[in-house]
């Protein structure tokens, strides 16, 4: 089987880390992965700050550059989200309008062939136990996007509750917004510190080692008020946890 | 920056969102009070939803329902007009805030009596008619606990339900020793903060007010089309002595309130109490239909009714088909009690009697965007999705917000009184505009995107602590990612580029 990796524009740039750990967790069960370099951001920025018409040349590039891969997988539960719930109201928009000739038609065929990694691993490849080593009490929040957008469900956990030598630790609240919200977070500043706060002071609470989540924009924001504050808690992405063995460990 | 459109004066020249929440989340006992109370709302709401095995399809129906309502507007208000008149109601209609003023305040002089009781309309609170009553000489007295609360305080109301959600009960008990006098039945000596004393404190100045007012202005829940029936949905039976002891009875409603048939309020009598208190049923629902056949003349009842039906905004926001679904919403504040901004920022920060998620798409709506605080409302959230999620109705906040950025951000077509016009993006987003259109440039264009990276990596050992411009508002309280020592993509072709 191969799938096309979908990196997202924060990862490339900012957590390469964890695109690496997506290649090495899908190549170790058996996946082929390739990498369309013509791939870029998914839109998303421009689109929810209310730039709907900065996000159409995204789309093309995106649905262009994953054209003909039956699997397209992204360790982002927000930017598949982009994807799914929306590229096909832009395209439709962009039509009516008068600029997207042909872009519903390539929209709507991307949208069922994009997966968040979780996704990915539960419901096509049939795994939870990938076979990951990571002895730490790890605590996950899950993101707005992957759990009311895609509607994840219990994948993450159950993923997480299958590696060897993991405490996996409930999040008080764990359904809550974090408070990144994307451009919120700038434009939106004290609230959305307050949000990332509270957030914070659960998780600390719990007594993990460890803050789980699968989008490293929230984890921007919240691994940014740990670092600050000075605890002793990481903010990790989750593939970086499920990549790692015994034979190789996360440092 | 002016251009406040029509309505809602209450709250004229109010700062935008972002400044107005900042002093609610400094204030460490609000966000104690608030925190408190709509952390147990939501979780009761969850269980009393919970016990329905049918909430999804009541929702589904409910959303039905409304839908057909809205696209049909004109055919339903026409029937509910005519069914009102048949059972011995006058029906009014006002398009906006002034002319349903002038249309009650009317009303009232002609009846020669100078004061009003009134049960929690949130129209009225819409269109500032207090206010409006007051500069001719009447007094409008509100008899809602918590409207009462606000009005005594001098303050103004932070939540659908709970309009004193912000007030402790030390607070409350300030408030009442120091106002109730001066409006009437004054507070016992000696009131201590124990809510049952502060009830009834409020009941004996309320029951004064009840038993002299010989005027009432009221909101509605909703309005019966076939029959012209008006329906409230109350818990502490102040409205339903409004609605039956004075002898002239004004009802201030918008348009959007009215549903088709009695058997549609089966779905939003179910519905609506488990959204807003969490109860499987409203304590006191009370239902109107005209004078009723005897016409007051048993003196059970008012001997009239008035029913002021109010646009103010309604048909231009019906206009927009995104955001038209704004108007199914039946004020339960279910969406208030979920959101973390709401949570944080507190009402007041909204602008309007309107606040949290439902507000954020409403005002903006119903005033346009053309102020700051309405340019800066659909913003006001993180988009997580909470509000949709818990919305009766199932209105898509998340969606109608984003198309208001559009509209903010972008300019665009919108109907105003009627007229389709094309608006120009709000002030102040020039920069914004650009920087949007600069990175799309850059994400466009792999190559640039790449030598971006780059520079990014090479600049790792900067990790400022904090950053200039718009960056500041991240770096003020959160320290920047760590940079890495490549971008993905140089790693690829470093180590798996063969094979691409």
């Amino acid at each position: 089987m191969r799938a096309a990796l979908f990196v997202t524009c924060v990862n490339d740039a900012l957590y390469p880390r964890t695109g690496i750990a997506v290649v090495r967790l899908l190549e170790r069960l058996g996946v082929g992965v390739d990498f369309p370099a013509a791939q870029s951001c998914c839109g998303q920025p421009q689109y929810n700050t209310g730039y709907r018409r900065e996000s159409e040349p995204l789309l093309r590039r995106t649905a262009a550059a994953f054209a003909g891969y039956p699997y397209v997988v992204t360790p982002s539960g927000s930017c598949a989200a982009m994807v799914r719930a929306h590229y096909p109201r832009i395209a439709r928009l962009a039509e009516q309008e008068g600029r997207g000739s042909g872009l519903v038609a390539q929209a709507e065929d991307l949208v069922p062939r994009v997966y968040e990694l979780t996704e990915f691993l539960v419901d096509v490849l049939g795994v939870t136990d990938v076979g990951a080593y990571f002895p730490h009490a790890v605590t996950y929040h899950p993101s707005c996007h992957g759990l009311r957008g895609l509607g994840l469900g219990d994948r993450p956990r159950r993923l997480l509750a299958a590696v060897k030598g993991l405490d996996l630790v409930e999040l008080p609240g764990a359904e809550e917004c974090c408070g990144f919200g994307g451009t919120f977070a700038v434009k939106n500043p004290d609230v959305s510190a307050a949000m990332g706060t509270d957030k914070i002071d659960s998780a600390v609470g719990t007594g993990a080692d460890v803050l789980c989540g699968a989008d490293n924009s929230c984890l921007a924001h919240l691994g940014g008020i740990l670092h600050r504050r000075g605890d002793a808690m990481r903010a990790l992405h989750l593939a970086e946890i499920l990549a790692s063995t015994e034979e190789e460990p996360l440092r | 920056m002016t251009g406040t459109f029509v309505g809602m004066p209450s709250f004229p020249a109010f700062p935008a969102f972002p400044e107005a929440a900042r002093e609610a989340v400094g204030d460490g006992v609000l966000r104690a009070n608030l925190r408190h109370a709509t952390h147990t709302i939501r979780d009761k709401r969850a269980r009393a939803v919970a016990e329905l095995a049918d909430w999804d399809r009541l929702r589904a129906a409910g959303k039905a329902v409304k839908d057909h309502t809205l696209r049909h507007l004109d055919r339903y208000l026409l029937q509910l007009e005519e069914s009102v008149t048949a059972a011995g109601g006058t029906v009014h209609w006002a398009a906006d805030a002034d002319e349903a003023n002038r249309i009650v305040t009317g009303l009232v002089l002609a009846t020669g009596h100078r004061e009003v009781v009134k049960v929690k309309s949130m129209a009225t609170q819409e269109i500032g008619l207090n206010e409006a009553l007051e500069a001719a000489g009447i007094a409008a007295y509100e008899t809602d606990l918590a409207e009462l609360i606000v009005q005594l305080g001098h303050d103004r109301p932070s939540h659908i339900l709970v309009p004193a959600i912000h007030r402790n009960r030390a607070e409350i008990r300030e408030i009442f020793a120091a106002e109730m006098g001066r409006w009437g039945r004054p507070a016992p000596d000696g009131l201590g903060d124990d809510p049952r004393e502060l009830a009834e404190a409020a009941r004996l100045h309320l029951r004064e007010k009840f038993l002299r007012a010989k005027v009432a202005v009221s909101g509605a829940n909703f309005m019966v089309a076939e029959t012209g029936t008006m329906v409230v949905f109350e818990s502490e039976g102040n409205g339903r002595m409004c609605l039956t002891l004075p002898e002239t009875l004004i009802s201030v409603v918008g348009i959007e309130k009215v549903v088709p048939t009695f058997r549609d309020l089966e779905i939003f009598l179910q519905t609506l109490p488990r959204s807003s208190t969490a109860e499987r049923m409203n304590p006191y629902t009370t239902m109107w239909t005209g004078l009723g056949p005897s016409r007051g003349a048993d003196g059970d009842g008012p001997s009239a009714f008035h029913l002021v039906l109010l646009d103010n905004g309604r048909t231009d926001t019906l206009a927009d088909e995104v955001g038209r679904q704004a108007l199914r919403c039946i004020r339960c504040s279910a969406c208030l009690n979920v959101c973390p901004v709401y949570e944080r920022a507190g009402g007041h920060a909204y602008g309007s009697v309107y606040p949290g998620p439902i507000g954020a798409i409403l005002s903006p709506q119903l005033r346009g965007t053309g102020s700051e605080i309405d340019a800066s409302l659909p913003y006001a959230s993180t988009l997580c999705g909470a509000c949709y999620e818990v919305c009766p109705v199932a209105i898509d906040i998340p969606e109608v917000l984003v198309h208001l950025r559009e509209r903010v951000a972008q300019g665009g077509p919108v109907t105003r009184e009627g007229v389709r016009v094309r608006i120009r993006p709000a002030h102040g987003h020039t920069a914004e505009r650009a920087a949007m259109r600069a990175a799309r440039l850059l994400l466009d264009r792999p190559a640039a995107l790449r030598a971006g990276e780059r520079l990014l990596a090479r600049a790792r050992r900067l990790r400022p602590r904090r950053l200039p411009g718009p960056g500041r508002a991240w770096t003020d309280a959160r320290d920047l990612p760590e940079l890495p020592p490549e971008p993905f993509r140089d790693w690829w072709a470093r180590e798996r580029g063969g094979r691409a």
